[in-house]
C-alpha cells in the first residue's frame, strides 16, 4: 500500500460537499457555525440552503445549546467550528444539553491537532478527543481521508444520537477508494507479526508509509485503523492485537486521554500488552508550518519508524 | 379575567405551593426559595397561557403545544408540582422527588413527561429555547416558546449570547420570563454582581420588555398574551419575592437550597392553608 502525496485534497471541502448532498435529501438537516463557515466549509451548505443555515456569530456556547434546542424538535443539527472552540469552551453545554438527553446533534470540528499550523498553541486542539470520549452517549469519530469523512458524515445523519467528528485542517492524500463504506468497526489495513500500529485521522497516511519503511528494516507491522474512538470495537482490537506482543498508538492529539489511552484501557484490562503511545506529549503546541510541526513532534512516517524501531530494540 | 377565574388560579397556586413544601420536606433536599417565587408564573403558564396537553406525546397531533423551558432548573419542584396538577403524571409520584431511581430528578431531564429539554446547569435554557423557536419557524408551526430564567442566572454570559441572538432572528414566538427575586445563594444580586439596569439592558438588546408583579395572576396572564402578539421576542421582568407565601422563607437567602424540618414544614403548610 502506497500513499500518493502529489494528490492531496481538503477533508474540510469533503465535509462541506457531503453536507450539501445530505441537505438535498433530508430537509431536517440544519447547519450551525460560529463565524468560521469559510474555514469549516459549512458555507457551501449555507449558500445552497440559506434558510437552514445559521451563522451563530462568535458564540460557541450559544451555538451548541441552540443546536440542542433544534434537535429537541426533530431537527438534525450539524454544528461546526474549530476543535479548540467546539469542545473545551462548550464542554458543559455538550455534556448537559446534548449528551444527557441524547439529542441528535452532530458536532463536526475542524482544525483538530497540531497541524493547525501557524496559529499556534491557542488554536491547536490536542485534548478534544479526550474531552468528548468521556461523555456518556457520545460517539467519537476521527476520519482519515476525504472518502471516509464523507461516509462518516452520511453515517452521522442517518444514526440517532450525539456525535463528535474531528477532522484536520490538512489536505490529505486518498487512502480509501470509492467502494469504502463507513461503520463502527476497526479496520485491519495491513497484516504483520512484529508490531500492531493503531491510528486514525491524518496520521493514518504516515503510519502506512511508516510500515513500508519498517518493512525495509525487516519489521512486519500490522496496521489497525480505528476511526471510531467511541464506542470502541473491542472484539476486533483484542483479536488483532493478540497477534503481536507490541502495540503502538499514533495520534495527532495528546497522548493523554485520546486513542492511546483508549487502547491502553482495553488492553490492560483484557490482555496485558506493551503499549507505546506516540502523539503530542503532555505539552502545548506552537506555531510552524504543518509539515515542520509533524516533523518536530515526531509524527511523520520517518520519525515514527525510528521511534518504533528503537522501542522494539529496547523491549526485546 | 373574571373573579372566579382569578380565584381558581390563585387556589391552584396555593395547592402547588403546598406540594412544593411537602416534596422538599419529604426529600429533605431541594430549593424552596426560588421554587416559591416562580410558582405563580408557572401555574398561570400551564393553567391558562400555554396551549398544553397533559397526555404528553410528541406525536404530530400535539405539535401545536406551546413549549416551555425551565432555565432555572433548580425550581424543579415547582415544575413537577405544576405538571402533576395538570395531570402529566400522578401526584403520588411527587413524593419520590430527588430519590434514587425516581423520574423526578433533582433537576429536570427529558424522561419526565412535559419536559422538552434538560436544565440545571445555568445559562443554557434561553439558547435551547431559541433553538426550539427556530425549529418551529422552520416548520411554520405557530406554537409559542416560554422560558423561565432566574435573575442571578443572568450573570452567566451565555444568557447574553442568546439575548443577542433572539432579536437578530426575529424570534417573536419566544418569551423569556425573568424571575426577579433579587436573591442568589451568597447574597443579593445587587451585592454579588449587579445586573441593573435590567430593563434598559434588555431594551438595548432589542427585546419587547414588560415589567410586572410576578405574583399577580392577571398581570402574568396579560403579559403573556401581550407577548404572543409582539413582533419582537418578549422579555417579562416578573418582580417576585423569594420564598413567597411562607413568611419565614420570604426574602431569605438561607432558604435558597435548604429543606424545611418537620416543624417548619407544618408551619409553612399552616400558613398556606
Amino acid at each position: 500500500m502506497n500513499i500518493d502525496r502529489t494528490k492531496t485534497k481538503s477533508i474540510r471541502a469533503a465535509y462541506g460537499k457531503a453536507l450539501v448532498e445530505l441537505g438535498k435529501i433530508n430537509e431536517n438537516i440544519v447547519v450551525l457555525d460560529a463565524d468560521l463557515a469559510c474555514s469549516t466549509q459549512t458555507a457551501i451548505f449555507g449558500k445552497e440552503f440559506p434558510e437552514r443555515f445559521f451563522n451563530m456569530g462568535i458564540a460557541e456556547q450559544d451555538m451548541m445549546t441552540t443546536a440542542a434546542g433544534l434537535a429537541s424538535q426533530g431537527k438534525i443539527p450539524f454544528a461546526s467550528t474549530f476543535a479548540m472552540f467546539a469542545t473545551g469552551r462548550t464542554y458543559d453545554q455538550i455534556r448537559n444539553s446534548i449528551c444527557y438527553p441524547q439529542f441528535n446533534v452532530k458536532i463536526v470540528a475542524t482544525h483538530g491537532g497540531i497541524t493547525v499550523g501557524e496559529d499556534g498553541a491557542s488554536h491547536q486542539a490536542l485534548e478534544d478527543v479526550a474531552l468528548m470520549r468521556n461523555l456518556p452517549n457520545m460517539t467519537v469519530i476521527v476520519p482519515a481521508d476525504c472518502k471516509e469523512c464523507e461516509e462518516a458524515i452520511k453515517y452521522a445523519a442517518s444514526h440517532q444520537g450525539p456525535m463528535y467528528i474531528r477532522i484536520a485542517r490538512t489536505n490529505v492524500p486518498d487512502i480509501f477508494d470509492e467502494s469504502y463504506k463507513f461503520d463502527l468497526k476497526a479496520k485491519v489495513l495491513r497484516q504483520g507479526k512484529d508490531v500492531t500500529i493503531v491510528t486514525n485521522g491524518e496520521t493514518l497516511a504516515e503510519v502506512i508509509e511508516c510500515a513500508n519503511i519498517l518493512e525495509n528494516s525487516g519489521i512486519e507491522a500490522q496496521i489497525l485503523h480505528i476511526p471510531v474512538v467511541k464506542p470502541l470495537d473491542n472484539d476486533t482490537i483484542l483479536e488483532q492485537t493478540k497477534k503481536t506482543n507490541f502495540v503502538v498508538t499514533v495520534e495527532n492529539h495528546s497522548i493523554i486521554g485520546g486513542l492511546g489511552s483508549a487502547l491502553s484501557e482495553i488492553l490492560s484490562e483484557n490482555m496485558p500488552t506493551f503499549v507505546y503511545r506516540i502523539g503530542i506529549n503532555d505539552e502545548f503546541g506552537q506555531s510552524g508550518e504543518q509539515r515542520q510541526l509533524m516533523e518536530f513532534y515526531g509524527l511523520t512516517a520517518e520519525k515514527l519508524a525510528q521511534k518504533i524501531e528503537k522501542k522494539l530494540r529496547e523491549i526485546k | 379575567m373574571d373573579r372566579d377565574e382569578i380565584k381558581r388560579l390563585e387556589n391552584i397556586c396555593k395547592q402547588n405551593r403546598c406540594e412544593i413544601i411537602k416534596m422538599i420536606h419529604c426529600a429533605q433536599s431541594g430549593h424552596p426559595g426560588g421554587g416559591l417565587s416562580a410558582t405563580d408564573i408557572l401555574t398561570v403558564l400551564y393553567e391558562k397561557s400555554m396551549k398544553n396537553f397533559p397526555e404528553w406525546d410528541k406525536s404530530p397531533s400535539h405539535n401545536e403545544r406551546d413549549r416551555f423551558v425551565l432555565s432555572k432548573g433548580h425550581a424543579s419542584a415547582t415544575l413537577y408540582a405544576v405538571l402533576a396538577q395538570r395531570g402529566y403524571f400522578s401526584k403520588d409520584e411527587l413524593m419520590s422527588f430527588r430519590r434514587l431511581g425516581s423520574r423526578l430528578q433533582g433537576h429536570p431531564n427529558t424522561h419526565i413527561p412535559g419536559v422538552e429539554v434538560p436544565t440545571g446547569s445555568l445559562g443554557q435554557g434561553l439558547s435551547m429555547a431559541c433553538g426550539i423557536a427556530m425549529a418551529l419557524k422552520l416548520d411554520k408551526n405557530p406554537a409559542n416558546v416560554f422560558v423561565l430564567l432566574g435573575d442571578g442566572e443572568l450573570q452567566e454570559g451565555s444568557c447574553w449570547e442568546a439575548f443577542m441572538h433572539a432579536p437578530h432572528r426575529r424570534l417573536n414566538n419566544l418569551t423569556a420570563i425573568i424571575d426577579r427575586n433579587h436573591l442568589q445563594i451568597d447574597g443579593t444580586v445587587e451585592q454579588i454582581k449587579d445586573i441593573n439596569p435590567l430593563d434598559a439592558k434588555l431594551k438595548a438588546f432589542n427585546w419587547n420588555v414588560i415589567e410586572i408583579d410576578g405574583h399577580d395572576v392577571v398581570a402574568i396572564y396579560e403579559a403573556c398574551e401581550n407577548a404572543k402578539k409582539s413582533d419582537k421576542p418578549t422579555a417579562i421582568i416578573a418582580n417576585t419575592v423569594k420564598g413567597k407565601g411562607v413568611s419565614f422563607m420570604e426574602n431569605q437567602c438561607g432558604w435558597h437550597g435548604k429543606a424545611p424540618c418537620d416543624a417548619d414544614c407544618q408551619l409553612a403548610l399552616a400558613e398556606l392553608a
